[in-house]
């Protein structure tokens, strides 16, 4: 059970912020002295917080800071987080294409890294020139390359093009054939990053299927940086979220996945309120079946939400609220020109109740509108976001499993 | 996958470094990148030129004949009897091959950060390659040098090949070292401060003629005041080309001081070069 393929231990990196150059020597001089001395390097005691929208004086920043985390075999770990939170860095240091500040990586096996495939592919060289150059750069030996050549190149889909200078290529057929060597590389830790973005849809399902294959086929262990929480969702078994350099999330895919978004800037709120505007919606209010405020919305239970709106000049509006998943996918809307209902006052209240809140649980977003017959005058995308938590749907104290998104009232007789 | 230990770990990353931390095995498992990195270096340079690997001939010869001009016809330089043109060829052909391993390697960590920054490989691969595919430019050139000398030879000219022509192969590798030991330092201290890469194509220039490439050593050590002669003397680049025309053409001097001394500085650049490589190729990427 307790096979722990790497380990990474208190990993730090501190970068230099600003440019390199000015003060460069002083501070490497200073470094050096201390040094001698037998001291501990002066820069390690400063360095800011890797907040890349925050102010700061300081010359150093935390990229990374004690980050801590193992790896069982076989396991494939997602890693996600906000653009600048040290996810690259994390993976630099891990396939060692630069050295931690502090700490320490271990590993039993060897690491390959798939990061921005297609570097390494020289342009004036062919398609089967350039599966050996990058096979080699990526660690394997010609006799290994050589046996699974025909293999990289139908994966790849490239049979046409394959004697023909990569330069004439596609930049997705590049990808392709970067992804068909590296994909048949054999390590016993594989790293990728974004790798997925490029490429068609036919292709991503492809490469998602082969690393799926790469991990519970052969046993192999991956780490894979992503944003497209889809392929998060179904290629990897445990979830790290980083934060400003930090480990804020480490578990299972679902709870990582929720507490991404909550941490990310967009749809933090889950009551929406606008004073900016003169007309429309004004603010949003969840509220219970008491009326009460509320901070989550549980299955099954009522949900009210009261909208406030303004300056409606009697020209008979109609409200609407959309709900949308995770991955922005629609999932139902509640308008109420549907349902015979228009609003017209100046300062007005509307309330929209469903009795019994039928998605299942997880992070959801609701867009605002209001209408004047057809014409949409005010169109609000994702003002806000709610979690739903799992409820008794049924009064049974019983819900069914795992799948399915909605729960839906029926009868047996 | 053995995992009898929980403390059998195949290798550590880590922030500590060693003076002297080199892995052999490693290199050794990379031996076939090296091999592919020669071969697209060879197979890439003339893509698409008409002239192709010609370009390798045309850049000694003309260099030869303006020497032979400006130094053995306006500056009546001695050369022992041997034809001028044959003599500076000689040791332009010696010359140029330390000149390209030095300029080359110098510029590893900055051209190719782009790979660098994305894959590891042990790199120093990338410094053994472009050595290794420098010696087939060598090979041509020197088969001109070869073209010309039996042109001379029958023509009657004295320069006969001599026994020392059985260390040709340490003097290749000599050249290689110096190219590749003085190439590595000078890449590792480029990635901080780049000054050193302006420095180079033009230092080069200059000690060219601080190493008896276009005079022999005996013009150097009458005409050159004493302590540049010195200079001259003691530059393992003069031995070599010196050491180069005197097996070939029989004319300067040859010392096994000399040719020791060579070797010695050799080894030790080279040796200096990868240690230097080592340290910096682990967080080069942070301040290249």
């Amino acid at each position: 059970m307790n096979n722990i393929i790497l380990k990474v231990e208190n990993i730090s990196k501190q970068y230099r912020l600003g440019l390199v150059g000015t003060g460069t020597i002083s501070h490497d001089l200073n470094r050096w002295w201390h040094r001698v001395r037998g001291k501990e390097d002066p820069f390690l005691k400063v360095g800011a917080v890797n907040d890349r929208s925050a102010a700061t004086k300081e010359n150093y920043v935390w990229a990374l800071r004690d980050i801590n985390f193992e790896v069982q075999q076989g396991e494939v770990l997602g890693i996600i987080g906000k653009n600048g939170a040290g996810k690259s860095t994390l993976l630099k240091i891990l396939s060692k294409v630069t050295s931690p500040t502090t700490g320490e990586i271990k590993t039993k096996g060897r690491i390959a890294s798939l990061l921005e495939v297609g570097t390494g592919f020289h342009p004036e060289l062919t398609g089967k020139e350039n599966i050996y150059l990058n096979g080699a750069i990526l660690g394997m030996t010609k006799a290994e390359i050589k046996q699974k050549e025909q293999e990289i190149v139908e994966f790849s889909g490239c049979q046409m093009y394959i004697d023909t200078p990569v330069k004439r290529y596609s930049s997705g057929m590049r990808v392709r054939l970067a992804f068909a060597v590296a994909a048949f590389l054999e390590p016993d830790i594989l790293v990728v990053d974004e790798v997925l973005a490029v490429g068609d849809a036919e292709f991503q399902k492809k490469a998602i299927g082969k690393m799926k294959d790469i991990s519970r086929g052969d046993g192999r262990t991956v780490l894979f940086v992503s944003h497209d929480m889809g392929a998060i969702q179904s290629l990897c078994d445990r979830l790290i979220v980083l934060k400003n350099g930090y480990v804020d999330f480490s578990g299972d895919i679902p709870g990582g996945i929720n507490h991404y978004l909550k941490i990310s800037e967009l749809g933090s709120s889950m009551n929406y309120a606008n004073v900016a505007t003169d007309f429309g919606i004004e603010k949003v209010t969840f509220l219970d079946k008491d009326r009460q405020e509320v901070n989550s919305v549980m299955v099954g239970q009522k949900l009210v939400i009261r909208v406030d709106y303004k300056n409606f000049d009697k020209r008979n509006l109609s409200l609407s609220i959309g709900f949308l998943d995770n991955f922005s996918n629609f999932k139902f809307a509640c308008r109420s020109d549907v349902l015979d209902v228009t609003y017209k006052d100046n300062i007005g209240v509307a309330y929209m109740t469903i009795d019994k809140w039928p998605l299942s649980e997880g992070s959801y977003h609701y867009n605002l509108a209001v209408h004047e017959s057809s014409v949409m005058l005010q169109n609000i995308k994702e003002a806000g976001s709610f979690r739903v938590e799992k409820g008794d749907f049924y009064g049974t104290g019983k819900l069914p499993g795992k799948r399915g998104s909605f729960y839906i009232e029926y009868q047996w007789e | 996958m053995n995992t009898k230990h929980k403390d059998e770990w195949l290798y550590t990353i880590s922030s500590k470094r060693k003076l002297i931390d080199f892995n052999f095995k490693e290199i050794w498992r990379y031996k076939d990148l090296l091999f592919l990195f020669v071969k697209r270096d060879i197979v890439t340079v003339y893509k698409q030129t008409v002239l192709g690997p010609l370009w390798y001939l045309i850049q000694p010869l003309f260099t030869s004949v303006i020497f032979t001009l400006v130094f053995n016809n306006l500056g009546n330089i001695g050369t022992g009897g041997v034809p001028p043109f044959l003599f500076n060829l000689a040791g332009i052909t010696a010359w140029n091959y330390f000149k390209e391993c030095l300029t080359k390697t110098s510029s590893t960590f900055t051209t190719n950060k782009g790979i660098f920054g994305k894959v590891y490989f042990p790199r120093v691969v990338m410094p053994l390659s472009i050595t290794i595919s420098n010696l087939l430019k060598f090979g041509i050139q020197l088969g001109i040098f070869l073209g010309f000398y039996c042109f001379y030879f029958f023509q009657g000219t004295e320069a006969n090949m001599n026994q020392h022509m059985l260390l040709f192969p340490v003097y290749v590798l000599m050249m290689a070292l110096l190219g590749l030991g003085l190439g590595m330092i000078i890449s590792a201290l480029t990635t901080k401060y780049r000054d050193l890469s302006i420095l180079v194509g033009f230092a080069v220039q200059l000690l060219m003629y601080l190493s008896a490439v276009p005079y022999p050593i005996s013009e150097a050590r009458e005409k050159f005041p004493s302590k540049v002669a010195l200079i001259v003397e003691y530059n393992p680049l003069t031995q070599i080309t010196e050491g180069f025309r005197y097996m070939f053409l029989d004319t300067g001097t040859f010392t096994w001081f000399g040719f020791f001394y060579t070797l010695i500085i050799s080894i030790a650049l080279f040796l200096i070069g990868l240690v230097i490589f080592n340290r910096t190729e682990k967080s080069f990427i942070d301040t290249v």
